[in-house]
């Protein structure tokens, strides 16, 4: 029950303090009471928890982890290639 | 640096080869590990994924998951169950809740069985939803059991704010919301007189994702400090997961104990204070809340503050609230599992008298309780 999906607000409606949000292409509302006025804009990305926003996504914060598990990849791939060819070097089967 | 997409935010947290690279690094890390570690992911979401994504499989044999006090659903003593029941049958009584909340047993059945029988219960997609309900229902009581940790609570008093505010007449709430702080502080040290200090083997604690976005990292800070078990506070998409058992092997080989966040596209120190003082300013501490499978714990529940006993279903229905306390079951080992000091398997009746279908513990009630997890994905394991 805790599933909080990550959307993006479409359309803000001031008075019913809702916002249109974008989920995995599915547009649903969201109730704005848990945050504080005007902290919302359209465009930004948010946390959805049982129909009210329950916080915003850190952009550069999420770009940042993104970042860092990409080099994460790049690395471990240099790190497995030079892997293999270590192992190859020390293969008990060579030469047979 | 290019622009985030809301794609990212699914696709880029469980990408199965960053979940691997991250393997990698954590078996190279873990092998400069003194001892075993065992980690408490305390939330019932990150059980779900740790499982879900076979994460167990994928790390060495020194790193150990326990499986915490997981969900609101499956820590709901059937004691509450049986005031939800109470209230469902009453001939004028809507009563409305959350989650699998409708399919967990109490003394005489659940509120699923409640229906069978008549009685008018419904699930809620949202707190909010109670509104339309109780406007097309005036002759009604609609009741809402409010459960859920610290993530859910700021909705039930968005809920009450705007009920008082436009003075609502017909709805009115059972309390049920409990906070994550208090029982992680009861399965390292119990601070119940009447419990035993607990044996545990806890640790690291994995700190709870959502939880955390409305009460910031601060609630964490008494465990490195004064429990001296280190806190990662971590999403719980898979990657994140590893990430953050990562940090803590690292804590350990680095010989620091420290509060971390990994989870920062999300989690601040501070948390939702708007959230927080919503919180504030409609509930206060109970003295004591029963937890199925781990007893009374002290301060790990709120209720309504007095000035609103006009809202408060178990005021006004005091009268017809069955008080009779309820055993957990003999066999039942759920207190041990959340402590770390036993394996669901080790139950007896694991997976016999005790299954999905028929759960006679906590852990076994909904899919993010340890035995439920192991008993759906026990076959990974
Ligand atoms: S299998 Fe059932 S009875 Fe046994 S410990 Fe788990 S929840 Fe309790």
């Amino acid at each position: 029950m805790c599933l909080s999906i990550p959307s993006k607000v479409v359309s803000i409606d001031v008075e019913r303090n809702v916002a249109k949000v974008d989920t995995m292409g599915v547009t649903r509302e969201a109730g704005l009471e848990l945050m504080e006025e005007g902290d919302v804009k359209v465009g930004d990305y948010v946390l959805l928890h049982i129909g009210f926003i329950m916080n915003k996504i850190d952009e550069d914060d999420a770009l940042e982890s993104l970042k860092v598990y990409n080099e994460i990849l790049e690395k471990l791939d240099e790190e497995e290639r030079r892997q293999m060819v270590i192992n190859d070097d020390n293969c008990e089967n060579r030469g047979q | 640096m290019s622009e985030l997409q809301l794609k990212d935010l699914y696709d880029g947290f469980r990408d199965p080869e960053v979940i691997s690279g991250f393997a990698k690094l954590i078996e190279q890390e873990a092998k400069k590990l003194k001892k075993p570690i065992n980690i408490m992911e305390v939330c019932g979401g990150h059980t779900h994924s740790i499982m879900k994504f076979g994460l167990p499989q994928l790390l060495p044999k020194n790193i150990n998951f326990i499986h915490g006090p997981g969900c609101p659903v499956c820590i709901m003593p059937k004691e509450r169950i049986d005031h939800a029941y109470a209230l469902a049958e009453q001939e004028d009584v809507i009563l409305l809740t959350l989650g699998d909340m409708i399919k967990v047993p109490g003394s005489r059945g659940s509120l699923q069985d409640a229906r069978a029988k008549g009685a008018d219960v419904r699930f809620l997609y949202s707190p909010l939803d109670a509104l339309k309900i109780a406007e097309e229902n005036p002759a009604k009581k609609i009741i809402f059991f409010a459960i859920g940790f610290e993530t859910t609570t700021p909705m039930t008093t968005a809920l009450i704010d705007i009920v008082l505010k436009r003075s609502i007449k017909n709805i009115f709430f059972h309390i049920n919301h409990v906070t994550v702080p208090e029982v992680m502080v009861e399965l390292i040290d119990s601070r119940d007189e009447h419990v035993d200090s607990y044996n545990n083997r806890i640790d690291a604690f994995l700190g709870p994702s959502h939880v955390s976005v409305i009460t910031g990292s601060k609630i964490y800070e008494e465990f490195p400090r004064k429990y001296n078990r280190p806190v990662v506070v971590a999403g719980f998409e898979p990657v994140d997961v590893m990430e953050a058992i990562l940090m803590i092997v690292k804590q350990f080989n680095e010989e620091r104990c420290e509060l971390e966040i990994e989870y920062k596209r999300l989690v601040t120190h501070d948390g939702n204070i708007k959230a927080q003082k919503l919180i504030e300013k409609y509930f206060e501490k109970a003295s004591l809340f029963k937890w199925r499978g781990l007893g009374n714990v002290p301060k790990s529940g709120y209720r309504l503050k007095s000035e609103y006993s006009a809202i408060d279903a178990e005021k006004i229905y005091a009268d017809i609230l069955p008080k009779d306390e309820i055993e957990d079951h003999k066999l039942c080992i759920c207190g041990d599992i959340l402590r770390g000091m036993a394996k669901p398997q080790e139950c007896t009746i694991f997976g016999t008298a005790c299954k999905p279908s028929t759960p006679l513990g906590s852990c076994m009630v909904s899919s993010e309780g340890a035995c439920a997890a192991y008993y759906k994905y026990g076959n990974l394991i």
